[in-house]
């Protein structure tokens, strides 16, 4: 299972993310850097992790999802190559418009940074199918601009169509019809502002994020 | 020549940092304010031979996210004139 990480100059998650899949996998990541025109050869897996690429200039993710690696990771995708998208991640893949919609501020203005609590709503995917049916998970959020905003149609289109991976126990951020992870229509791009590569190990205080990468890395 | 683009949130799409803005300006006791959206002005320094055509284009591609955002573009008189 090849997997890579994609860095841009402001990704904090990078690491973690790294982790996260050799951890799981037993292989390291190909680290692969924004401004590369391609990506390795072979990869089953491709991450945008979260942070705070290009300082968040213009729009989260705007900068991000212009920059020279994008290109390659659209055509993956396209391929059926799996995408995740963490945080910002999810911010880039909205921006590129691989996902639909847009994420905006919190409806709070705030910064939020906690543990959320998590339905997982469809576990009838490459991403959570080792999570049991209507699960509940805890998974760390840490965002400012996590506010999923979509216009009705595309919402009802999501949820009709079984897009909506995770959503949130309660109003957090302000999020339409409380939508924390959603996949496009393929179902090989997943998008989602909570971190489960921060729920992997019982030192970071829980382990719900495991099934995830166990479900994308098997 | 100084192109200045007005990028706003569309219509329908909620704005908490207009609605933070309204509130501060009630408990400052400004009555009569009904509303308050917040949107970005971005100012480019271009060619007089930049077409209109590619600042829309600039815009759709980069300036502004079309999913939440519109945008207006003002151009100087002279270059209105030019175009027109």
């Amino acid at each position: 299972m090849q997997s890579a990480v994609i860095v841009f100059p402001g990704s904090n998650c990078d690491r973690d993310m790294a982790v996260a899949l050799e951890t799981v996998s037993g292989q390291k990541p190909h680290m692969v850097w924004h401004g590369d025109t391609e990506l390795p050869a072979g990869l089953d897996v491709i991450t945008i992790p979260g942070g705070f690429s290009y300082g968040d200039y213009l729009r989260s993710g705007a900068m991000a999802s212009r920059s020279n690696i994008i290109k390659p990771v659209i055509e993956a995708a396209q391929r059926g190559v799996k995408i995740l998208g963490v945080c910002n991640g999810f911010q880039i893949l909205t921006e590129t418009g691989l996902l639909p919609g847009a994420l905006m501020r919190n409806s709070n203005m705030h910064f939020i940074c906690k543990d959320a609590g998590l339905k997982v709503i469809n576990t009838d995917n490459i991403f959570t199918s080792r999570y049991a049916a209507d699960t509940s998970v805890s998974i760390p959020v840490a965002h400012h601009d996590g506010n999923y905003f979509a216009d009705h149609d595309t919402l009802d289109i999501l949820e009709k169509e079984g897009r909506v991976v995770f959503r949130y126990h309660s109003d957090i951020n302000g999020s339409a019809r409380n939508i924390a992870g959603i996949t496009n229509e393929a179902g090989n791009v997943l998008g989602m502002m909570p971190h489960p590569e921060r729920a992997i190990d019982n030192k970071h205080g829980g382990t719900d994020g495991l099934a995830l990468f166990e479900s994308l890395l098997h | 020549m100084k192109v200045r683009i007005f990028v706003t949130l569309k219509d329908g799409v909620l704005d908490p940092q207009g609605k933070a803005i309204h509130h501060a300006l009630e408990s400052l006791d400004f009555s009569g304010v009904n509303d308050v959206r917040v949107g970005k002005l971005i100012e480019l320094e271009v060619d007089s031979s930049v077409s209109r055509e590619e600042i829309d284009k600039m815009c759709d591609k980069l300036l502004a996210n079309t999913v939440i955002e519109t945008y207006e573009i003002e151009l100087p008189e002279t270059a209105l004139e030019t175009h027109s």
